[in-house]
C-alpha cells in the first residue's frame, strides 16, 4: 500500500443555496483498494462524487491528487487526471452500440473520419482485460443488453482511458443477485489491477464483500473512514444511521444530528431534507 | 492504440465470441432485426414496389420513360428538404417551418436574380446564407432560450409565409429566366455523362466497401461475409444502371426535339446524399447527433456540447430547405406566395418518416428521405395520372403518413418489448 493516497479530500464544503450538503468532509482513496462510501439517502454521497468529477465545484476545501493540490472545474479536468465516474443513473445511449458508447465524446479518428477498427479493437481488449465474456457482439445496441451487461459497459468505458480512479455510484442498485455478483467481481478486479476504486452502495453485504476501507457519511459529515477489517456490520449501520457508535464516529454530545462543528448560517435541519 | 487499457490482458482476445458470419447467418440476423422492430427501410421499399404495381395496372402510362423522369424532378425539392429534416428528427425535434423557409430562400433568389439582376451564383449563395441564418435563429431559440421546437417553428411557419409575400411584393409571381437556374430541374445531362457518373459512383462505392472489408478482416475484426458486400455492390450497380438506362431513353414525342438523359437535379441529390450520409455515419459530429437524440444527458456527461449540436441540426435543416427552394423555383421557373407552401412540409416530414426515420429521435438515415420521398412522389404522380382531385391526393398522402407514423410507433413498442432498441 503506498504512503500517499491517490485522491485526498480535505475539508470539503458544499451548499446548494441555504442548504449545506457537505460539511468539512475529509476522504482519501488509495490505489489498488476499493474504498466504499456509504451513508443514508441524502447523506451527500453523490454530491461528493460530483465535486470530485467536476460537475459541481466545492465551496471550500482542498482536493489533492497524488499529494498535489488540483483544481477540478469540469468533467474534462477530472478526465485528464484519470478520474472516471460511473453514475448512479446510467449514462449510455440506447441507440448506439457498445463500441460507440464506450468512445462517446472521445472518438478516435483518422483525419475527419472515425477510426472504427481501432475503437473496436480497443473496446475488445478492454473487455477482455476485465474478463468480460458475456456480450455477444461489440456491435449490438446497448438497449439489447441486460442491466448487468450495461453496467459492465459503463465500467469498461470508465476503464478505457488509462484511468487511475474509478468512482461507481450505486452500480448494483438495479441488478439481480447474479448480475450484482458479476459487477462486484469486476469492481474487485479493477482494484487488483492497481486502480483506485470508490464504491458507493447501500448494500452492506456488497460493501463488506469487496471493500478495503469504508467511509461513512452522515448528514453531510464524514463520520469515520476505517479499514473494513476493523469494523463490524452492526457498527457501520449504527454509524450511518446515528453518526456514532461507541467510541467511533462524530465526537460530540449525542448522535442525534447535533455536532460539535458549529454550522454556518444553515441549520442542521436544512441538511436533513 | 497507445492508450492500452491498464489491465492485464490475460487470455488472447476472445471477447466477440460470435461465430464467423456467413451469408445465411447475415440474412437470419437481418430477419431477426426486422422481427424485433428494427425494420429500417423495408416498409418504404415494399410500399414503393406495391404502389408502382398498382399504378401501372391502373394506368399503363405510369411506367413510361417520360413519367419516370417526371418522378425525379417532381420529388426533388421534397427529398432535399426531407434530407435536412432527418437531422432535426434525429434529435427528436421538429421543424415545421422548413417548407416556408425554402419559400423564403426561393424568394430571396428570385428577388436577386430577376428583380435586381445579380448573377445566378450570387443569388444562390444568398439563398443558402438565408437558410443558414434562419437555422441559426431557430436553433438559438430552441437550444439557448429553451422554447420547444414545435412552437418556435410553428411561429416561423406563420412568419415566413408573410416574409415570402413581402419579398415578392404581394401576390405576384416572379419568374426565373436565368439559364443556369432553369437548367437545374428542367434540363438533362448528355447520356454519356450520365453513364460516366454512374460508373464513377458505383466504382467509388465498391472501392470504399471492399477497402473497409479488407481493413477489418486484416485486423481480425468480425466482418460481413465478402459475398454480402459483393451483393450490395452488385445491387447498386443494377439499380443505378437500370435507372440511367431508362432516363437515357428518348422520351420526346416530338421528332424535332430530343429529350433524354438524367435530369441534372439527380446528381445533385446523389452528391448531397453521399455527403450527408458520410457526415452522419463516419464523423464524430454525426455520432454526437445520434447520441444527443438517444440520450441527451448521457451525451452531456460524455462531454458533448449538446447546445451546439442542437443548433447545428436546425442550420443544416434550413440550409437544405434553401437548396430545396432553389430546386423548386427552378422547376416552376418562378416563385410565388405558394412556393414551399401547402403540402411541401408535410410531404417532406412524411418522406423522412415513411423512409424509416423515427419521430422519437435517435434513429434515421439520410437515405430514408430519398426512399420516403420516392414513395410520396409516386403517390402524388400516380394520383395525378388517375385524374384524382387534389383533395383525394391529400387524403391518401395523409393516410400514408399516418400509416408510416404508426409503423414507427408500433415498431418502437415492439423493439422495447424485445429489447432491441
Ligand atoms: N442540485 C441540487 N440542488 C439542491 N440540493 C441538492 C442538489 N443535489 C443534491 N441536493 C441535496 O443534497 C443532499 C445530498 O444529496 P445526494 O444526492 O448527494 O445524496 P446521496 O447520498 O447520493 O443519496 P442517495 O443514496 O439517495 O443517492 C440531499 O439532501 C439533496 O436533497
Ligand atoms: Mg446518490
Amino acid at each position: 500500500m503506498s504512503a500517499t493516497p491517490l485522491l485526498e479530500l480535505r475539508g470539503i464544503d458544499k451548499s446548494f443555496g441555504p442548504v449545506q450538503v457537505l460539511r468539512d468532509v475529509d476522504f482519501s482513496v488509495n490505489p489498488g483498494e476499493v474504498t466504499a462510501l456509504v451513508g443514508d439517502n441524502g447523506a451527500g454521497k453523490s454530491t461528493l462524487v460530483k465535486c470530485v468529477s467536476g460537475i459541481y465545484s466545492a465551496d471550500g476545501g482542498q482536493v489533492l491528487f497524488e499529494g498535489r493540490p488540483v483544481q477540478i472545474h469540469n468533467p474534462r479536468d477530472a478526465a485528464s487526471l484519470g478520474i472516471e465516474v460511473v453514475y448512479q443513473d446510467l449514462a449510455l445511449c440506447d441507440n448506439l452500440d457498445i463500441v460507440q458508447n464506450m468512445f462517446l465524446g472521445r472518438e478516435k479518428r483518422r483525419g475527419l473520419v472515425l477510426d472504427e477498427p481501432t475503437m473496436e479493437q480497443m473496446a475488445a481488449e478492454t473487455l477482455a482485460g476485465l474478463s468480460v465474456r458475456t456480450v455477444k457482439s461489440l456491435r449490438q445496441h446497448v438497449s439489447s443488453l441486460s442491466g448487468g451487461q450495461r453496467q459492465t459497459v459503463a465500467i469498461a468505458k470508465a476503464v478505457l482511458w488509462n484511468s487511475r480512479l474509478v468512482i461507481l455510484d450505486e452500480p448494483t442498485a438495479a441488478l439481480g443477485v447474479a448480475q450484482t455478483a458479476q459487477v462486484l467481481e469486476l469492481v474487485r478486479r479493477l482494484a487488483d489491477n492497481g486502480l483506485a476504486v470508490v464504491l458507493i452502495s447501500h448494500n452492506m453485504n456488497d460493501v463488506f464483500a469487496v471493500s478495503d476501507q469504508i467511509a461513512m457519511l452522515y448528514l453531510g459529515q464524514m463520520v469515520a473512514q476505517l479499514r473494513t477489517s476493523d469494523v463490524t456490520h452492526a457498527q457501520v449501520v449504527e454509524l450511518i444511521t446515528a453518526g456514532r457508535s461507541g467510541g467511533l464516529g462524530l465526537a460530540g454530545e449525542n448522535g442525534n444530528g447535533k455536532r460539535d462543528t458549529p454550522p454556518t448560517e444553515t441549520t442542521s435541519a436544512g441538511a436533513d431534507r | 492504440m497507445s492508450a492500452a487499457p491498464p489491465t492485464t490482458v490475460v487470455p488472447p482476445v476472445e471477447v466477440p465470441a460470435a461465430p464467423v458470419p456467413t451469408v445465411g447467418s447475415h440474412l437470419r440476423d437481418y430477419w431477426a432485426r426486422v422481427r424485433g422492430g428494427d425494420m429500417g427501410a423495408l416498409p418504404a421499399v415494399l410500399g414503393l414496389i406495391a404502389l408502382c404495381v398498382v399504378f401501372t395496372a391502373l394506368r399503363p402510362n405510369f411506367m413510361t420513360e417520360g413519367n419516370f423522369a417526371n418522378l425525379f424532378t417532381q420529388g426533388a425539392a421534397v427529398v432535399l428538404i426531407a434530407m435536412g429534416l432527418v437531422f432535426v428528427l434525429l434529435l427528436g425535434e421538429i421543424d415545421l417551418s422548413a417548407g416556408f423557409a425554402s419559400g423564403v430562400c426561393a424568394a430571396v433568389l428570385a428577388q436577386l436574380v430577376t428583380l435586381q439582376g445579380y448573377p445566378w451564383w450570387v443569388a444562390v449563395a444568398a439563398a443558402i446564407v438565408t437558410g443558414v441564418v434562419i437555422g441559426l435563429v431557430i436553433g438559438f431559440l430552441v437550444a439557448k432560450v429553451g422554447i420547444p421546437s414545435f412552437v418556435v417553428t410553428l411561429a416561423a411557419f406563420l412568419a415566413f409565409q408573410g416574409v415570402v409575400l413581402l419579398l415578392i411584393k404581394g401576390g405576384t409571381n416572379v419568374s426565373i429566366r436565368d439559364e443556369v437556374l432553369v437548367a437545374i430541374a428542367n434540363r438533362n445531362m448528355p447520356p454519356w455523362l450520365g453513364w460516366a457518373l454512374t460508373l464513377l459512383g458505383v466504382a467509388g462505392y465498391a472501392l470504399v466497401q471492399l477497402l473497409r472489408h479488407r481493413n477489418r478482416s486484416a485486423l481480425g475484426l468480425v466482418t460481413e461475409p465478402l459475398a454480402v458486400v459483393l451483393i450490395r455492390i452488385g445491387a447498386l450497380a443494377v439499380l443505378a444502371g437500370t435507372a440511367v438506362y431508362l432516363l437515357n431513353l428518348e422520351r420526346s414525342r416530338n421528332v424535332l426535339v430530343s429529350l433524354k438523359g438524367v435530369p441534372i437535379v439527380v446528381p445533385i441529390i446523389v452528391i448531397l446524399l453521399v455527403v450527408l450520409t458520410f457526415v452522419l455515419q463516419r464523423t464524430a459530429y454525426g455520432r454526437h447527433v445520434y447520441a444527443v437524440g438517444g440520450n441527451r444527458e448521457a451525451a452531456r456527461r460524455a462531454g458533448i456540447n449538446v447546445d451546439r449540436i442542437r443548433i447545428s441540426v436546425f442550420v443544416i435543416c434550413s440550409s437544405m430547405a434553401a437548396i430545396g427552394g432553389i430546386v423548386a423555383a427552378s422547376r416552376g421557373t418562378s416563385v410565388d406566395a405558394n412556393t414551399g407552401g401547402s403540402k411541401v412540409l408535410l410531404y417532406a416530414v412524411g418522406a423522412a418518416v415513411i423512409g424509416g426515420t423515427s419521430l422519437f429521435g435517435g434513429k434515421g438515415r439520410i437515405v430514408d428521405a430519398v426512399l420516403g420521398g420516392a414513395v410520396i412522389a409516386v403517390i402524388d404522380n400516380g394520383m395525378g395520372l388517375l385524374g384524382r382531385s387534389s383533395g383525394f391526393t391529400f387524403v391518401v398522402t395523409g393516410l400514408v403518413l399516418l400509416l408510416a407514423a404508426s409503423v414507427d410507433a408500433l415498431s418502437r413498442r415492439r423493439a422495447a418489448a424485445t429489447g432491441n432498441r
